[in-house]
């Protein structure tokens, strides 16, 4: 009796359980439709008014211009990629070393408290003051002046708390066993890290370099603060020349604009054409950030197969 | 591996590139984001006349970020809508910076309603700083206060951000003192300020002619009567012949009196500027009012001769541009 009342009561406690799941998916699963319904309503608006501009080659290959069906986003484009292109040299390997240096190496003392305290913290600074600390630090102190090395560095700052805490996320996540294995095998620590705890922890970094990166590609505000134009009918000087030694670090020297300062420009004219261009131009910075994703995505798994 | 290659390289490059100076010739200039089309557009003219053995750059630092750099010797040219202030004249002195004010064109701040607005067929100065002045916060905050006759109808505000000459402007003009009342809708997107008063029947806002002349479709302009005049509508020709006033106002760009005799480049872009032949039709283009002729004329003397100093003391509101260049700076 007693027995068969128990039974009852758990069936009831796991049915009542089960439709808790069952409204926790559904929910869950709305608040994604929301977010997805958000980011393709916003796609799609842009694409439409930006249309007559994103089909035309001429957007890809002019300079900006005071005529609006003239107007390029050339320069733009160029120092977006390249900002990136130093961006991610700078953040990513710094962030990730000093995520496993947190992680797996540094004492549990004070000091790796505070230090861990400010990173954390640093990942909810305005975008705004590192421009300032940068304007201040690289342009007037370092003498690197309005240059894309600047540009790439202050983004770099921006973006190392979020790939180093990704990237403690991800190796905490490793299981100890894993590093025993190694340790037994007869493997030292940087062997172990090297060899298994970061290609297993690969996925949650390469994530973390995802969310950074797509955060850099899109900030206007420290790169205006640190003195990027507005109007530059010019590129910088190519990475690859004909003759030796093949590369050229001129460019980093060169002033620049990136796709949000432009952006912001044509959206604050007040010629309704400007507009076209401005949402045309936000159309091309998303698909350069889903680019960007879809090359981490390849990396990643290229080397998930290069491992097996 | 690769990774590591890249950042030796990297901070190899970070070492010795800086150390060689640019090849091309560069104009750089730098400031107000009102004046930007204007110099954005001559900056296309003269690089196409030029043939690619001149670059100019030209930056959104607002006015007062562009003469921060321009009085530390960074730019050669300052975009500014508004006139030089003491505190950076004082700034430019001390760095032993020289400069030339030339103004570029006219822009008249136009006060906007919406166009179911059907009681303000015309707004005086006076009741303008009665809306906007300090002491107004909290209190007027209806359309009958502001003239006996005005519907019982809230009165909602929207206005150019603190920021931007175009407030700086506003407030010298119809204020006369330092600031607005702090509780209304600013914006640094004029398109912003736009949408709100073509939204609300309420609604009254000020910015620059060109956005007005854009959206003449959703937008009134109110006529502003000064002194006890008549009524004047903002427009080209009242902006032209100065009785728009005194919301109309000259923008100006500031040159490096230095970088004008040590580079002919900077020599040859400034002339360009303010050449008639060039600066009308192209002030016009993007939606701001030329000087008229003569005016430009003078201008190209004032930086030929390289008069350098402001012609501007302290707040000065509804001087014609005629007379302005008139005058010699002290």
């Amino acid at each position: 009796m007693n027995a068969a009342n128990n039974c009852k009561t758990l069936e009831q406690i796991v049915s009542a359980n089960k439709r808790i799941d069952v409204v926790m998916a559904s929910l869950g699963i709305l608040v994604l439709m929301v977010a997805s319904a958000m980011l393709i309503g916003v796609f799609v608006d842009l694409l439409t008014s930006g249309w007559p501009r994103l089909i035309s080659s001429e957007f890809y290959t002019n300079f900006p211009s005071r005529h609006p069906e003239k107007a390029g986003i050339l320069s733009a484009m160029t120092g977006t990629s390249l900002v990136m292109l130093v961006t991610a040299v700078v953040a990513i390997p710094l962030g990730v070393a000093a995520g496993l240096y947190l992680e797996e190496y540094a004492p549990r003392n004070w000091l790796t408290d505070i230090i861990e305290i400010n990173v954390s913290n640093l990942a909810g600074v305005p975008s705004i003051i590192y421009g300032l600390l940068a304007l201040g630090l690289f342009v007037h102190t370092f003498a690197l002046g309005e240059t894309i090395l600047t540009a790439g560095l202050v983004l770099a700052l921006l973006i190392l708390p979020v790939i180093i805490v990704s990237t403690r996320e991800a190796v905490r996540g490793i299981p100890r066993d894993l590093r025993e294995a190694a340790y037994g095998l007869g493997a030292d620590k940087w062997q172990a890290v090297r060899m298994y705890v970061l290609p297993a922890a690969r996925p949650g970094i390469l994530t973390g370099v995802i969310v950074g990166l797509a955060r850099a590609i899109g900030e206007a505000a420290p790169v205006i603060t640190i003195g990027a134009l507005t109007f530059i009918a010019f590129l910088p000087p190519s990475p690859i020349q004909a003759e030796a030694p093949f590369i050229n670090f001129e460019w980093l020297s060169s002033p620049f604009t990136v796709m949000p300062i432009q952006l912001f420009n044509w959206v604050s004219r007040p010629q309704a054409e400007f507009h076209i261009n401005a949402a045309a131009t936000g159309v091309v910075l998303m698909a350069m950030t889903l680019a960007m994703n879809a090359l981490a995505i390849y990396i990643r798994l290229r080397l998930r197969r290069h491992d097996r | 591996m690769k990774k590591s290659v890249a950042i030796t390289a990297l901070l190899f490059a970070s070492t010795t590139v800086f150390s060689f100076a640019h090849a091309a010739d560069l104009v750089k200039v730098d400031g107000s984001s009102t004046v930007f089309p204007i110099t954005e557009a001559i900056a296309e003219e003269f690089q196409k006349a030029e043939k690619g053995k001149t670059m100019v750059t030209v930056g959104i630092s607002g006015t007062g970020g562009g003469f921060k750099k321009f009085c530390r010797g960074e730019t050669d040219i300052s975009d500014a809508s508004r006139p030089i202030k003491d505190s950076e004249k004082q700034l430019c002195e001390e760095n032993g910076i020289q400069y030339i004010e030339l103004p570029a064109a006219l822009d008249a701040l136009t006060v906007v309603i919406n166009p179911k607005n059907d009681w303000a067929k015309h707004l005086t100065v006076e009741e303008l700083k009665m809306m906007w002045e300090p002491a107004a916060q909290g209190k007027i905050t209806n359309w009958n206060q502001v003239r006996p006759g005005f519907p019982d109808r809230p009165l909602v505000l929207f206005g150019a951000g603190t920021d931007s000459g175009t407030y700086d402007y506003f407030v010298e003009a119809i204020i006369e003192g330092k600031s607005t009342r702090g509780d209304f809708t600013a914006s640094e997107d004029d398109n912003v300020l736009v949408q709100g008063v073509a939204g609300n029947a309420n609604a009254l806002g000020f910015f620059g002619l060109a956005y007005y002349e854009e959206n003449k479709n959703k937008l009134k302009a109110a006529p502003i009567s000064w002194k006890g005049g008549k009524p004047v509508s903002p427009s080209v020709e009242n902006a032209k012949n100065a009785t728009y006033q005194p919301l109309s106002r000259p923008i100006f760009i500031y040159v490096n009196k230095k970088s004008a005799d040590e580079k002919a480049h900077v020599s040859r872009f400034v002339e360009f500027y303010m050449d008639k032949k060039h600066a009308a039709p192209l002030v016009k283009e993007v939606g701001y009012v030329p000087l008229p002729d003569k005016a430009y004329d003078l201008a190209l003397k004032k930086f030929k001769n390289r008069t350098t100093g402001t012609v501007f003391h302290g707040s000065e509101v509804g001087v014609g541009i005629e007379e302005l260049m008139a005058r010699s700076p002290k």
